[in-house]
């Protein structure tokens, strides 16, 4: 490292750790809780003092390791560094949760989920670090392995070992298409640095092998559709602060990682390649949230809304991509920014979210959202930080969910400027498209926010539910602060990422990306013009006169408690209630044809009169089927490849020994014939 | 300075003529149908009513409802600062562009939605499920006919669309122009809960949609969502007058400019009122589940808007 400063804030992270992981094997009861969680957040203090040394500089620090085999190379640019944020951020957040969170879970599982989270949170930190292909892969390993483990910490949770499984197998297909991008790219010296990896000239077909490699890649992780399967199963399983930590920062490795290549790497591509990003996100956008409003489990419900901002997020990159091979730096230099804006927003608010429903899973036992209900009494302050996070995930202002997708429309509105007519075209479907988003994105939230905290509850469970312990609230709250923050102060993040942005080749224009006077001002042309503190502060004075107006004109308010309106009938029972199921049913049905649902109504009558119903059983299941269309040939073919190896397996010595025999020979003779 | 008063004075104004408003198209359809009507200022007379009466709150709702009333107000009052009235550029139009305005309603429908759902009573879960539907159904034609204006001004904030109409008044006339103005007409129709899509005049709780979920509110809480539902009506009325025929709103501030802007306004907000008086006669409510085909010909109208704009520029 080339700077005091950061070398201590880096040996900080470096130790702190390691110790995390070596504390939770060793010391038990609370105050292996208090080291673990402490180890996690000092790790992560650290982790942001450094990224914003090197952000506040403008210039990276580089470090290696002597490491037994080969050299590991580190090096933190400002593109790293922002990325080091956002893990920074919600590994401090969800570090002083896991304290709180794990009070009464058994050992083992309290063991698994401390080591795995310090581990996890040291490969984040390193990814953004790396600066060799095999660095890269290396740490890539082990925050896929760290996940795995965090998705296997509770292995009797039903659909656990499943969901793990599925995990294992597609982030390994994805370390595949990384392995193979980096070995083609590199001509197999995967211990090139990436400026040596940058200077390699690629001709046409090979650079579109290694971009579709690297979206495979990094698309895998980032869980964009199709390549999304793993992440409903695995998210909502997990520890709930794992859960925070794998939707909040692992998915946005996969977008680091296509940034670094895409755009600080390779070098400018053709069109289609930003058509292919755009494209992708968009589907993911739209299907990410249309599943995610069937979804009556409230931490399944979240991963499927990961699924939708990855695709807002991707589809800030594909047109980013669109616009850099148009040549117009400037425009792609804001789409690129609203899309890494978007990446730290949604880190915030989705683990705000994820640490919430963590709260009311633990103070509810259950994740259905339809046995809920009338916790905001019981828990008003995780209510309140839940609320703050589904406004922001449904981009209402002034929140920083809004903030990045304002940034978004305006860049993809600069898209009638793309002198190909053909592609313009397309802007405003995409535009259209991230609206309808967002539109359900809110009517999803409504439903999650009304039917899990609002009216009476549901079950015996949610009656007595007790709010969540301080350490908890502490990391919600922190994360409630962020979503207000970053949605007030686009001010300073928007020229920040503009420095950063700039950097990269090709988009230098982007330090013309500045905000003044609070306004948002540095966009081509002045697309568009807004402030967030401003909208903030015109909502908070509007209020402050209608108050005073109210109480100086109106007449003296008077307020009495009464039943609610019943139509006349006496009692109300929570099964009167809208469920989660009804409120999604006119969705269902205008999206049938996606859905495609299945319907089972039985009415048992009684035997003197078909007047007379006994009972009323009624059964609807919402299918996938774009899941299964996909995966459904690709398990049958794993199936079948499994059976024809078994085949071979007869277990007995002598034809394995035939076997090490014939591969000899063949490989005797492969050696003999190849150059 | 006086801009800033202007613009204050504007708002004030348009808080305070929206019930007329609303009485006026009211009285309209009661002489489209032969009947006498109550007068326009019926409104005022209902919500002074309201405002002096005891507000029931249920045992079940919990804070967030008695909160909501209060932030679908503020929020459909802040929008009035930024929507063109009788003035542009207002001293405010940096601050906001259409996009705030578009999602601060949503902002307001977010939490009537989740009032109607806090009572626990079935029919305001109906009406909050009903009420996000629409509302996310009608947000992609929203954006993408803010595209068209967009395109054609090449910004996004509402004066500077409007300053560019009048600068170039026969833009007003180009297809994707008019195609934009029909599409934004009947996101209009559903945002503001008028037939087809909601009738604001029945109650029978099966057909409701605002209704539905406002129908646990009483008092004071009435008086305010009711309001802010005629405040939310004028400002859609006045971004269909103002960013598409901006014809007689002033450019400076100067006694007869605002005097004809005002009575251009009024004029304007007239013949539309008109329009919905004579729609709301001559059709009937959609089935909840065939309105989803009239906002998708709407979103196809939006993207033949932007598409013509491309083509023709």
């Amino acid at each position: 490292m080339n700077a005091g400063g950061a070398e201590i804030w880096l040996r900080i992270l470096l130790v702190a750790f390691p110790i995390g992981a070596v504390a939770a094997l060793v010391v038990r009861g609370a105050l292996g809780r208090a080291i673990v969680a402490a180890a996690a957040a000092v790790g992560s203090a650290a982790g942001f003092a450094l990224a914003a040394m090197v952000l506040g500089w403008g210039e990276p620090v580089r470090g290696s390791f002597a490491f037994p085999l080969a050299p590991l190379v580190f090096r933190l640019d400002p593109l790293g560094a922002f990325f080091l944020v956002v893990t920074a951020i919600v590994g401090f957040a969800a570090s002083l949760y896991s304290f709180g969170y794990g009070a009464g879970s058994p050992w083992r599982v309290l063991r698994t989920t401390g080591v795995n989270l310090n581990l996890l949170l040291l490969g984040l930190s390193l990814q953004v670090m790396a600066d060799s292909p095999l660095t890269f892969l290396l740490v890539w390993e082990l925050m896929s392995l760290a996940a795995y483990f965090l998705v296997l910490a509770e292995p009797d949770e039903p659909g656990a070992v499943n969901a793990a499984t599925w995990y294992f197998g597609v982030t390994h297909a994805g370390f595949a298409a990384l392995f193979a991008m980096f070995f083609l790219w590199s001509g197999g010296a995967l211990t090139a640095s990436f400026v040596e990896l940058r200077a390699v000239p690629l001709d046409g077909a090979l650079r579109d092998a290694v971009f579709l490699l690297a979206l495979v890649g990094f698309g895998t992780k980032a869980g964009i559709i199709p390549l999304h399967i793993w992440l409903p199963r695995a998210h909502p399983v997990a520890p709930s602060h794992a859960s925070a930590l794998m939707s909040g920062v692992v998915l946005k490795m996969g977008v680091y990682g296509l940034v670094r290549v895409t755009f600080d790497l390779l070098g400018s591509g053709p069109a289609w390649w930003g058509m292919l990003v755009l494209a992708l996100g968009t589907v993911s956008a739209l299907l990410g949230v249309l599943y995610a409003l069937m979804q009556h489990d409230l931490k399944r419900l979240l991963a499927y809304h990961s699924i939708e901002n990855i695709g807002i997020i991707f589809m800030g990159l594909g047109a980013a991509l669109l616009f850099r091979t148009y040549d117009l730096p400037l425009l792609s230099a804001l789409a690129l920014a609203a899309a890494l804006y978007h990446t730290l927003n949604h880190a915030c608010f989705k683990a705000l979210l994820f640490l919430g429903a963590g709260a009311v899973v633990r103070a509810t036992h259950t994740r259905n959202i339809e046995e809920l209900g009338g916790l905001i009494r019981r828990m008003p302050r995780t209510a309140f930080a839940f609320l703050i996070g589904s406004a922001a995930i449904s981009t209402l202002p002034p929140l920083n969910g809004f903030a990045s997708e304002w940034l978004l429309f305006q860049s993809l509105l600069g898209g009638a400027r793309i002198p190909a007519q053909s592609v313009a075209v397309l802007m405003p479907v995409g535009v259209g498209l991230l609206a309808l988003s967002s539109g359900l994105a809110a009517a999803c939230f409504v439903k999650a926010f009304g039917i899990t905290f609002l009216a009476i509850p549901r079950s015996p469970h949610a009656e007595a539910a007790e709010e969540a312990p301080r350490s908890m609230q502490a990391g919600m709250f922190l994360l409630v602060a962020a979503c207000v923050g970053l949605g007030l102060g686009p001010a300073f993040v928007v020229p920040l990422l503009g420095r950063l942005i700039a950097r990269l080749p090709g988009l230098e224009p982007a330090i013309g990306l500045h905000a003044a006077n609070g306004a948002l001002t540095g966009l081509p042309d002045g697309l568009g013009q807004m402030s967030p503190p401003a909208v903030a502060l015109g909502l908070v004075a509007v209020a402050v006169v209608v108050a005073v107006v109210l109480r100086a004109l109106a007449p003296p308010f008077r307020l009495r408690r009464g039943a609610t309106w019943g139509c006349g009938r006496l009692l109300q029972t929570p099964r009167m209630q809208y469920t989660a199921t009804s409120f999604a049913e006119p969705l269902r049905r205008v999206f049938a044809q996606l859905y495609r649902p299945t319907e089972d109504l039985t009415v048992e009558v009684h035997p003197d009169s078909e007047y007379f119903v006994r009972a009323i059983r009624y059964e609807s299941r919402v299918h996938p089927w774009v899941e299964r269309l996909l995966y459904q040939p690709l398990l049958a073919m794993v199936r079948g490849a499994g059976r024809r190896v078994r085949q071979m397996q007869a277990g007995s010595v002598h034809l394995y020994l035939a076997y090490m025999c014939a591969a000899l020979v063949v490989l005797l003779f492969v050696a003999r014939w190849l150059p | 300075m006086t801009s800033w008063l202007v613009e204050l004075g504007q708002s004030t104004a348009a808080l305070l003529m929206a019930p007329a408003l609303v009485g006026l198209i009211r009285w309209l359809k009661a002489r489209l149908q032969n009947r006498c009507g109550a007068p326009i200022w019926q409104p005022y007379f209902e919500l002074h009513k309201l405002f002096a009466k005891e507000a029931v709150v249920s045992t079940n709702a919990s804070w967030l409802f008695r909160a909501a009333p209060y932030v679908v107000f503020t929020s459909t009052v802040a929008i009035t600062l930024v929507v063109p009235l009788m003035l542009v550029p207002l001293p405010f139009d940096g601050f906001a562009d259409l996009l705030v305005v578009v999602y601060l309603l949503l902002l307001g429908t977010f939490f009537t939605a989740l009032a109607g759902l806090d009572p626990g009573s079935p029919f305001g879960g109906m009406g909050s499920s009903r009420g996000m539907t629409v509302a996310a159904l009608a947000e992609p034609t929203v954006a993408v006919a803010i595209f068209a204006l967009a395109s054609g001004a090449g910004s996004t904030n509402l004066g500077h669309i409007a300053s560019r109409l009048i600068a170039s008044p026969m833009a007003a006339l180009t297809p994707g122009h008019l195609l934009a103005f029909a599409s934004l007409f009947i996101v209009m129709l559903a945002e503001a809960g008028r037939l087809p899509i909601d009738n604001p005049a029945t109650h029978l709780e099966l057909t409701m949609i605002h209704e539905a979920m406002v129908l646990e509110y009483s008092g004071r809480y009435l008086a305010l969502v009711e309001w802010a539902s005629a405040v939310k009506l004028l400002i859609f009325f006045c971004l269909l007058a103002n960013l598409f025929v901006p014809w007689g709103i002033a450019t400076t501030v100067s006694a007869p400019a605002l005097v004809l802007a005002a009575a251009a306004l009024v004029i304007k907000l007239g013949m539309l009122c008109v329009a919905v008086a004579v729609l709301e006669t001559r059709v009937a409510k959609l089935r909840l589940f065939r309105v989803p085909e009239l906002l998708s010909v709407s979103f196809v109208l939006a993207l033949l808007a932007v598409t013509s704009s491309f083509v023709l520029r």
